[in-house]
């Protein structure tokens, strides 16, 4: 039992620390309030369609990127828009935060 | 000779039967013929007098032998008897002086008495008159004739008068006190009077003049009398006369003064009757300034501030909602300003009127703590209301006015205090004066958050009804309150403290830069508790803390407030409450005030209440105890200062308890406490965000003890149930291409007990929603690939119109389509973009509305409410 304490309470503070730093912000909380009996894994699902989703699209963002033609700003622009539409259901404000400002890039058509 | 004896004799006797008369004389007549013999008879000559009247000798010279022998005359008229006082007269003719001669012939000839005119006597050459009287031979009668009278004539008796001895013995009162001057006067020659008596001083002065009548026809005597000295200044007179002048004077002064003084006064009256128009005209005007500013105003005000929130509505970017923002900011100040100082010039004005309404002072605490516990959780300061059980529920006054009170009391407090506590509490009047009597020792640190606070009861030292004893009533049915409002803030600057209640004063004129506000706040504070029949005052120590407080006086509203038993049954129409009745709590916190409040606002619930104040205690209650206890809220502080021994605390509790309670975290800040959150199977671990409030505490204990219902708690306690009363047992449908949002997004409607059925393709949607269906709502993302949210929706819209038309014209039966002929699935677009979704382009492809991703609950419920009812 002391061993999950310890967990439990490792677990707090790492989340406390992330939402002090602005990784998560409430709507992770209520993520985790979704959770119940109903769907015991609920946060653990989500997480991982995020972390898939995540993949794929920075995949298609980088492919785009490296396009040595010119690079389809318009296709970087969707997948951004998605990931984060994404990030921010799940709560991960950082990432969102990320992916407006990389938007706006995207319409400057700022490759740096 | 010896008759001259005999008449002298007898008159010496008899003299006393002429007081006057110096003395008495008789001569005879006698013819020449008849003197030779005559003269033999007396042995002596007759004698004349005349020489001797024309040379007069003094009186010690006196020497009858000095006569002459009378010469020779018709008739003689000798004096033969007198008084030895005359005797010197003897043997001389009377009808030899001049004055005795008429006097003797007159005499005779009128037969009456006869007075001379004054001379010197013979001997005495002293003034006299001598009466003469003639003695007849005969008695004749009245009638006779002069001669007969000279014939019958035998001698002439005569009186002689000494005219000053007799007027000093007639006058001698008079004349001895020599204070008046008397002059006789023989005035028978008017031109010539002959002095008789008195000295010839000169008549000055009043001079009174009578007749003396001494029998004599022929003679005229006058006695002139007058006072010897001028008459003194006749002092009294002249002083009565001056005082009755001054008087006078003085009266007719009196009677000037007065009535200049009414005129003045009638002048002054007529002076304020103008004035008394001007202000009442000043009056009227002010009163129809303020009407009009009232209106004139806040028309175009209450304009501009609709038209922005109207534009809030619309589509605008990023900045554009910041400056509209902005500007609804300044114009609701700039009207929240109006208000203040309308307010501030009504209560002048004496326009201020109070309601009279049944309200319930505690709802009304409940929303003035909902408007500053954002703040409050912002700034970390611990907010807590605490109200009496004595306080009775529902009271009758002016709930706005008072909530105006509170909420300036309270926004001041906010505005100044950075850290620590504000501690509202409400007391009936009689409370706090028994515990006045009662009071323990004011321990600093025995305060809500641990802070120091200026000492509460100084600020109602000065109190009017706390000094009199009997001023309430204890029969009347009127509630006397008192409030007060604690906090550990800045503090008043003790010189600024006498001016607090001044309107537009602040304590520094950096102050409404820095914090807002015009200053009129507190002055509007006080004529409202005046108005209300209270007082208000306040103690503040600079860098500790301000306390202020106020009592006023409301009327109960129901019958049964007198009671001292607390009806804490909180008459909500949420039902909720009821569920908590006869349930029983512990509450984990050291502070005794902060544990106060926390057994206020749940033994509002219905709930039992017992306070412990840390973890031992708390375990040796539960396991003590009779009846389980059904919930256990922790303090956060406790929680923090000691892990170790909450997780103890909670292992154990599963250990002895009967039935597990269930534990709540009191928080003061929200993000803090989601952080301590555990979300492990073990314990069950809510927190209830503080400011306590009755409804937020028991929408949170029944979602944490109901059955399954974990709700929201952010703010939408009331949306979040309501949500679940419309969503329950509806068939959704969601629409995106992304699969985390699609998730999260049927996570969150099937809390609310809704049945999710996910698609992630507009296409999908399209056959999903191809009626009949069993759907009743749809949530659609916009943005898809291969097709838009827009695209799927109009796509849908058009199928569904399409088949309404053939069932309306009877193509298609009714029945299969499930007896509904208007299909028309709701349809609310979920976009993460504000720009994207304009109302209008959602309405124009046929949607019902929109939400934005993630949902937001309050959005949801206000989106969902509209078709589900």
């Amino acid at each position: 039992m002391d061993v999950v304490n310890q967990l439990q309470r490792q677990f707090i503070d790492y989340s406390a620390s992330l939402h002090r730093e602005g990784f998560l912000d409430d709507q992770f909380t209520q993520l985790q309030k979704l959770q119940d009996d109903n769907s015991p894994d609920f946060v653990v699902e989500v997480a991982s369609l995020f972390f898939e989703d995540c993949e794929k699209l920075i995949n298609n963002m980088a492919r785009a990127l490296e396009q040595q033609q010119g690079v389809d700003f318009k296709q970087v622009d969707a997948s951004v828009h998605q990931l984060k539409g994404s990030s921010s259901s799940i709560g991960a404000m950082r990432v969102k935060d990320v992916c407006i400002a990389f938007r706006s890039f995207c319409e400057a058509q700022n490759r740096e | 000779m010896k008759l001259q004896m005999t008449f002298a004799r007898y008159t010496e006797r008899t003299a006393f039967e002429r007081p006057l008369t110096s003395g008495v004389a008789y001569a005879v007549r006698v013819l020449h013929s008849e003197r030779e013999q005559f003269e033999k008879h007396q042995g002596w000559t007759i004698k004349r007098m005349d020489t001797l009247e024309k040379n007069p000798v003094h009186k010690d010279d006196y020497n009858p032998d000095l006569f002459e022998p009378s010469p020779i005359q018709e008739e003689y008229a000798p004096v033969i008897f007198a008084q030895d006082i005359i005797s010197h007269v003897i043997s001389i003719d009377l009808l030899s002086g001049k004055e005795d001669r008429e006097n003797v012939l007159r005499a005779r000839k009128s037969g009456k008495g006869v007075l001379t005119a004054p001379f010197p006597l013979l001997k005495t050459n002293r003034l006299g008159v001598i009466l003469t009287f003639a003695v007849y031979k005969r008695d004749l009668p009245s009638n006779a004739t002069p001669n007969e009278r000279i014939q019958a004539t035998n001698g002439y008796l005569g009186g002689v008068f000494d005219v000053e001895s007799l007027v000093e013995k007639l006058l001698q009162q008079l004349a001895s006190k020599q204070k008046i001057l008397v002059n006789v006067l023989d005035t028978t020659n008017q031109s010539y009077p002959v002095s008789m008596y008195g000295s010839n001083a000169s008549d000055d002065g009043l001079e009174l003049v009578s007749h003396l009548n001494f029998g004599d026809p022929f003679r005229k005597h006058e006695m002139r009398c007058r006072f010897k000295q001028k008459p003194p200044w006749p002092w009294l007179a002249i002083t009565t006369s001056i005082g009755i002048l001054v008087i006078a004077l003085l009266v007719g002064h009196i009677f000037h003064a007065t009535v200049n003084r009414i005129a003045k006064v009638e002048d002054d009256c007529h002076k304020m009757m103008e004035l008394k128009k001007q202000a009442e005209a000043a009056d009227v005007a002010k009163s129809q300034f303020l009407a009009t500013v009232s209106h004139e105003i806040r028309t175009p005000m209450n304009g501009v501030l609709g038209m922005l929130h109207m534009l809030m509505d619309t589509d605008l970017d990023v900045t554009q909602l910041d400056y509209v923002r902005t500007a609804q900011a300044s114009g609701k100040a700039l009207v929240a300003l109006i208000n203040e100082v309308l307010d501030q010039a009504k209560i002048e004005s004496g326009k201020l009127e109070l309601e009279e309404v049944q309200f319930d002072l505690r709802a009304v605490l409940d929303d003035v703590l909902s408007l500053f516990s954002g703040k409050a959780q912002d700034k970390g300061v611990e907010l807590a209301v605490f109200i009496s059980d004595r306080v009775p529920e529902m009271l009758i006054g002016d709930p706005g006015r008072f909530r105006q009170i509170i909420t300036n009391l309270m926004g001041n407090s906010i505005k100044f205090t950075e850290k620590g506590h504000i501690h509202v509490t409400v007391h009936l009047v009689e409370e706090v004066i028994d515990s006045i009597e009662v009071e323990t020792e004011f321990s600093s640190n025995n305060t809500l958050s641990g802070f120091p606070v200026a000492d509460r009861r100084q600020s109602w030292k000065g109190f009017r009804t706390f000094s009199q004893e009997g001023s309430i009533h204890p029969f009347s049915d009127s509630i006397n309150i008192i409030v007060s409002v604690e906090d550990t803030g800045e503090g008043i600057p003790i010189e600024a403290q006498s001016r607090v209640f001044t309107p537009f004063m602040q304590v520094g004129p950096s102050i409404s830069r820095t914090h807002g506000g015009t200053g009129i706040g507190l002055s509007i504070s006080k004529c409202l508790v005046n108005l209300m029949k209270g007082e208000i005052g306040f103690v503040s120590i600079p860098k500790i803390g301000s306390t202020f407080t106020f009592t006023a006086v409301f009327t109960s509203g129901s019958s049964s407030s007198k009671e001292y038993k607390s009806q804490q049954i909180n008459n909500q129409t949420n039902s909720v409450s009821s569920e908590f009745r006869g349930k029983r709590a512990l509450v984990v916190d050291p502070r005794s005030v902060r544990a106060k409040v926390s057994r206020y606002h749940i033994q509002r619930l219905g709930i039992h209440v017992e306070v412990v104040s840390d973890w031992k205690q708390g375990l040796s209650s539960i396991s003590r105890g009779s009846s389980a206890f059904n919930m256990v809220l922790i303090e956060q502080e406790v929680w923090d200062q000691d892990l170790n021994g909450s997780a103890h605390f909670i292992d154990n509790l599963e250990k002895i308890a009967i039935t597990t309670p269930k534990v709540f975290l009191l928080s003061n800040s929200i993000s803090s406490s989601r952080a301590n959150t555990t979300t492990s199977g073990v314990c069950n671990l809510t927190v209830i965000p503080k400011p306590l409030r009755a409804s937020m505490l028991a929408a949170s204990l029944q979602r944490a003890m109901g059955d399954g219902n974990k709700g929201n708690p952010r703010n939408g306690e009331v949306p979040s149930l309501s949500l679940r009363n419309l969503l329950l047992g509806r068939k959704i449908l969601i629409v995106d291409d992304n699969n985390v949002n699609l998730k999260v997004a049927a996570g969150a409607l099937r809390k609310y007990g809704a049945d999710v059925v996910s698609a992630s393709r507009g296409m999908e949607a399209i056959e999903l929603l191809t009626p009949p269906h069993r759907f009743d709502a749809c949530f659609m993302d916009i943005q898809m690939p291969e097709m838009d949210g827009f695209e799927a929706t109009r796509r849908i819209r058009d199928s569904e119109q399409n088949i309404n038309d053939r069932i309306h014209f009877g193509e298609l039966s009714v029945e299969t389509y499930n007896n509904i002929s208007n299909w028309h699935v709701p349809i609310l677009a979920m976009t993460a973009d504000v720009i994207q979704a304009t109302h209008e382009a959602c309405l124009r492809c046929g949607m019902d509305g929109y939400v934005s991703k993630p949902f937001e609950a309050e959005q949801l419920y206000r989106e969902v409410s509209r078709f589900f009812h």
